[in-house]
C-alpha cells in the first residue's frame, strides 16, 4: 500500500517537438537543453517539488533515451523518495494489447493505475515545453476554494497574439463559460498555459468514458475539457503573473534564452526559495582567457573562452579560440567554435566543432529580405569545416566540408 | 572497475595552524580551493577514480562543516549500500585522535572489520590529481610491504616534520630523514602510503605497545630497514598547502592551461558537492582577463587574473585583480581590490579599496563587512 499523496502531478514529455528540427532529431523536446545549464524539463520538476508534490509521473514516448537516463533517480530534485518520487511511465503492453498513447488524455487513462495506487484528491496536469516559475500550490488552494472539478491556468496575453492561443473566456468569478481555439476573433486574451489541476474523482470518470467513445482524439483540449463544460461541470480559470514560455518552436527557444540575459524579464533563476534544479556535470569551474571578450552572457562551468562573446548563453564545456566571435548565439555543451569563427544569432547543439573562419547565420541588419532570415540551427556531433558559410534560418544535419580560401 | 581490495582513509585535519587564517572556521578538508572544491574532493575523487570503493574520513574536532560538504558521499558516488563512505570522529574523547597513530589506533576495529586487502592513506593538504592503481601496480611489481608516494622538487616552506627519501637504483628505500636541512630539490614524502591493511594493524599495534606514537619516525623510519619500502615518484601538479601563500599561488597556478589540464583530466573528474547554481552572468560592460570563474557568479566590473567561487558578486565599476575570492562574497560598486583573499559570505561595500602584494595577500574572514 502507498501512502496517499494528495496531489499527483503528471506531466507531459511524449511529444516529438518537430518544430524544433534537428534539435529534437535524436531527444524528446523536454529534454532540449536550456538556459547554460538546464533541460527544460528541470522547470517543471522542480516547480513540484518547491510547490510540495512529491509523486510525479513523467508520461514519454518519443526518443526517451536521454530523457530517461537525465531524470534517472530523480535525486537532483529530491524526487526518489521511498514511496514516491518521479516514475517514468512509457507505453506499455497490457493483456488485451499494446497501444502507443494515442492523445494527451489516453497516456494519462493508460496510466489510471500509477494514479490510483496514491489514492490523491488532486491531479496536475503538466507539459514538458514550457519554461517558467510557478507554485502549484496557490493554485490548487484556489481550486479547493472554488470547490472546482477542474481549474485551468491562464495568462493574459496581447490581444493580437491570442488567436494563436487556446482561449477561455470567463464570468466575473472566474468560472469559464466558453472555450476558442485559437479563435480569429478572440473576445479574452486569458490563454490557456496546459497546466490543468483536475479532481480526481472527476477526472477518472471522464477519461474512461472518454476512451470508451468512439472517434474521440483522447485529448485534454479537444475532447475532455469541451465535455467537462458541456455537462456543466465547475470550471475555473486560474490567473497566473509571471514570466511563461512556450518553447515549441526555434524562434521561442531561442528568445526565451536571451530572456535570461535581460535583467527586465522576471524570470530570476538566481532566487534561494525556488530553485530550478538539475543534473550537474562534474566540471571545473570557467576559464576566461587573457584577450578575451565577455559580455551579456550566461556562461557555464567547464567552459574556456578565448575569443568574444557577447549576447549569448553558452553551455558547459564549450571553447570559444581566440578571434573567434559568439553574438546573439546558443552554444550547447561542449561546442567548439575555433579560431576566427563568426556565429551570429545561432543555436549551435552538442559537440559540434565550427571550423575555422566559418560563418553561421548573420545579423538581421545585414541581411535585405526579412524572410530570408531567422535562427540557423546546427545539429549535435557535426563538423562545420573551415571557411564554410552557413546562412541564416538554415537548419543544419550533416556535417558541412570546408571552403578552400 | 569498482571495488579492488582497496581501501582509502583520509585525514581530515591536520596541518590547520600553517593556514590558521582560513582553517579558523574548519578544517584543512574544508578549505576551498579552486572556485568550487574543497581540499578533500582531490584526495576523496583520486581514490573514486581509482576504484576505490570504501573511503574513511577521519576527523578530530570542529567538523560540522566537512559533515555538511560530504553528506551522504552522492557526488563521489559513495553513497553505496556495500561500502561507500564512512566519517569517523572520534568516539569518546578527542586526545585519542591527537595524532595521526593514536587516530588509527582508535579505529582499529573499523580497520580490522574491513575485508580490503590494502589501505591508501592520505592526508588533505596536497592538490593533485594521481591514480592510486598505478600506485598499487608498482606496489605488487616491487613485491613491496609499503609504497611511499614521494615528490621530487624543494623542500615546500614550513612543511611539518618533512620526510627526506634516499632509494636504491631499483626505488627502494634505503634511507629515511626526518627534518634535516636540505638544499635543492629532494624526494619528499608526501604524506601518501600505500599498505596492506594487516601489516598496518600489526604495526599500530606495535607502536601502540611501546608507546612510541610518531608514525613517520616511529613507522617509516624505524621500519623501512625491516621491510621492503618503495617509494613512487608523482610527477604531476602537487602544490602542497604549508602557508597563506603557497594557497594563493596554488589557486593562481590554475589559470595556467597545461596545469589545469593536468588537474582536471574528463576520464578522472574532481568531484564536489552539487549547488544547482545558475550558469555565471557577465553584464553590460563587464571585463574579464585570465580568470577561474564558477557557476552563479554575476559580473558586471572588472576581473583580472581572480579565482572567483559560487555565487560571487562584482558590482559596476570594481575592479579586481589577483584575488582569491570564495562563495557567495558581495563586493559593491567602484571598488578596488588587489591581492586579496577574500573568504565565505563576505560584503565589501561600495568604494572600498584593499590592496595585499604578491607575497603577502591580505586576507579577510568569512562573513565580515567591510
Amino acid at each position: 500500500m502507498y501512502p496517499k499523496q494528495e496531489v499527483v502531478a503528471m506531466l507531459l514529455a511524449g511529444g516529438q517537438g518537430s518544430r524544433l528540427g534537428v534539435l529534437t532529431q535524436k531527444l524528446a523536446k523536454p529534454a532540449v537543453p536550456f538556459g547554460g545549464k538546464y533541460r527544460i524539463i528541470d522547470f517543471p520538476l522542480s516547480n513540484c517539488v518547491n510547490s510540495g508534490i512529491d509523486a510525479v509521473g513523467v508520461l514519454t514516448q518519443y526518443q526517451p533515451l536521454v530523457l530517461n537516463e537525465y531524470i534517472g533517480s530523480g535525486q537532483p530534485w529530491d524526487l526518489d523518495g521511498n514511496n514516491s518520487g518521479v516514475s517514468v511511465l512509457s507505453p506499455y503492453q497490457q493483456v488485451k494489447g499494446a497501444d502507443w498513447y494515442s492523445g494527451t488524455a489516453n497516456a494519462i487513462y493508460q496510466n489510471i493505475n500509477y494514479i490510483d495506487r496514491y489514492n490523491p484528491d488532486y491531479v496536475v496536469i503538466l507539459s514538458g515545453d514550457h519554461i517558467y516559475k510557478m507554485d502549484y500550490s496557490k493554485m490548487i488552494a484556489e481550486h479547493k476554494a472554488n470547490n472546482a472539478d477542474c481549474t485551468i491556468a491562464v495568462i493574459d496575453v496581447p490581444l493580437a497574439e491570442a488567436s494563436r492561443f487556446g482561449i477561455m473566456n470567463t464570468n466575473p468569478d472566474g468560472s469559464i463559460y466558453e472555450f476558442e481555439e485559437k479563435p480569429e476573433k478572440p473576445k479574452s486574451t486569458n490563454a490557456s498555459m496546459g497546466i490543468y489541476v483536475f479532481s480526481y474523482d472527476k477526472l477518472r470518470k471522464y477519461l474512461i468514458e472518454d476512451e470508451e467513445t468512439e472517434g474521440s482524439s483522447h485529448d485534454f483540449g479537444k475532447d475532455i475539457l469541451p465535455k467537462m463544460l458541456e455537462d456543466g461541470l465547475r470550471m475555473f480559470a486560474y490567473q497566473f503573473q509571471g514570466y511563461w514560455k512556450d518553447v515549441g518552436t526555434i524562434d521561442s527557444l531561442w528568445e526565451s534564452n536571451m530572456d535570461l540575459l535581460d535583467p527586465n524579464v522576471p524570470l530570476d533563476l538566481t532566487d534561494e526559495s525556488w530553485k530550478i534544479y538539475s543534473r550537474n556535470p562534474v566540471v571545473p569551474p570557467q576559464y576566461i582567457a587573457e584577450g578575451a571578450q565577455v559580455q551579456n552572457s550566461l556562461i557555464a562551468d567547464g567552459c574556456s573562452i578565448s575569443g568574444s562573446v557577447d549576447f549569448s548563453v553558452l553551455f558547459s564545456n564549450v571553447t570559444v579560440e581566440p578571434g573567434a566571435v559568439v553574438q546573439d548565439s546558443i552554444i550547447m555543451p561542449g561546442s567548439v567554435i575555433k579560431e576566427g569563427a563568426v556565429v551570429q544569432y545561432a543555436i549551435v547543439s552538442e559537440n559540434t566543432v565550427i571550423g575555422r573562419n566559418a560563418v553561421v547565420g548573420a545579423r538581421p541588419e545585414t541581411i535585405v529580405d526579412k524572410d530570408q532570415w531567422g535562427i540557423a540551427v546546427i545539429g549535435d556531433n557535426l563538423k562545420i569545416g573551415e571557411g564554410a558559410k552557413i546562412a541564416p534560418k538554415a537548419m543544419v544535419a550533416e556535417d558541412v566540408e570546408g571552403v578552400e580560401e | 572497475m569498482r571495488g579492488n581490495n582497496i581501501m582509502g582513509i583520509i585525514f581530515s585535519n591536520l596541518h590547520e595552524d600553517l593556514i590558521s587564517e582560513l582553517t579558523e572556521v574548519r578544517i584543512m578538508g574544508a578549505v576551498p580551493f579552486g572556485g568550487k572544491y574543497r581540499m578533500i574532493d582531490f584526495p576523496l575523487s583520486n581514490m573514486v577514480n581509482s576504484g576505490i570503493n570504501k573511503v574513511a574520513v577521519l576527523t578530530k574536532s570542529n567538523y560540522q562543516s566537512i559533515i555538511d560538504h560530504l553528506g551522504s558521499g552522492k557526488a563521489w558516488d559513495l553513497s553505496k549500500k556495500r561500502n561507500g563512505l564512512f566519517i569517523l570522529p572520534p568516539f569518546n574523547n578527542t586526545s585519542e585522535y591527537s595524532n595521526r597513530m593514536t587516530t588509527l589506533n582508535s579505529i582499529l576495529p573499523f580497520l580490522e572489520n574491513s575485508t580490503e586487502e590494502y589501505v591508501v592513506i592520505t592526508d588533505c593538504d596536497t592538490i593533485c590529481n594521481i591514480d592510486y592503481q598505478d600506485v598499487c601496480r608498482k606496489h605488487l611489481e616491487n613485491n613491496a610491504d609499503m609504497t611511499l608516494v614521494y615528490k621530487r622538487a624543494p623542500l615546500p616552506e614550513k612543511l611539518h616534520d618533512p620526510a627526506v627519501l634516499s632509494f636504491d637504483s631499483k626505488g627502494k628505500v634505503i634511507d629515511v630523514l626526518i627534518n634535516s636541512n636540505v638544499n635543492g630539490s629532494c624526494s619528499y614524502y608526501m604524506n601518501m602510503m600505500f599498505i596492506k591493511r594487516e601489516l598496518l594493524i600489526e604495526l599500530v599495534n606495535k607502536c601502540i605497545s611501546k608507546n612510541t606514537l610518531n608514525f613517520k619516525r616511529d613507522i617509516i623510519q624505524a621500519e623501512y630497514k625491516n621491510l621492503n619500502v618503495y617509494g613512487y615518484e608523482f610527477k604531476g601538479f602537487s602544490p602542497m598547502i604549508t602557508s597563506m601563500s603557497e594557497y594563493f599561488s596554488a589557486n593562481m597556478a590554475l589559470m595556467d592551461q597545461e596545469i589545469r589540464a593536468d588537474l582536471f583530466t574528463s576520464d578522472n573528474p574532481i568531484y564536489t558537492k552539487v549547488r544547482d547554481d545558475m550558469p555565471t552572468k557577465y553584464g553590460l560592460g563587464s571585463k574579464v582577463t585570465n580568470s577561474l570563474i564558477a557557476n552563479g557568479c554575476t559580473i558586471e566590473g572588472e576581473v583580472e587574473n581572480c579565482i572567483l567561487f559560487k555565487g560571487v558578486h562584482i558590482g559596476k565599476g570594481t575592479k579586481v585583480s589577483n584575488c582569491v575570492i570564495m562563495q557567495d562574497t558581495k563586493i559593491g560598486a567602484d571598488g578596488n581590490l588587489s591581492y586579496v583573499i577574500v573568504d565565505k559570505d563576505v560584503t565589501i561595500k561600495d568604494e572600498r579599496t584593499l590592496m595585499g602584494f604578491l607575497s603577502y595577500p591580505v586576507y579577510i574572514s568569512k562573513g565580515s563587512v567591510v
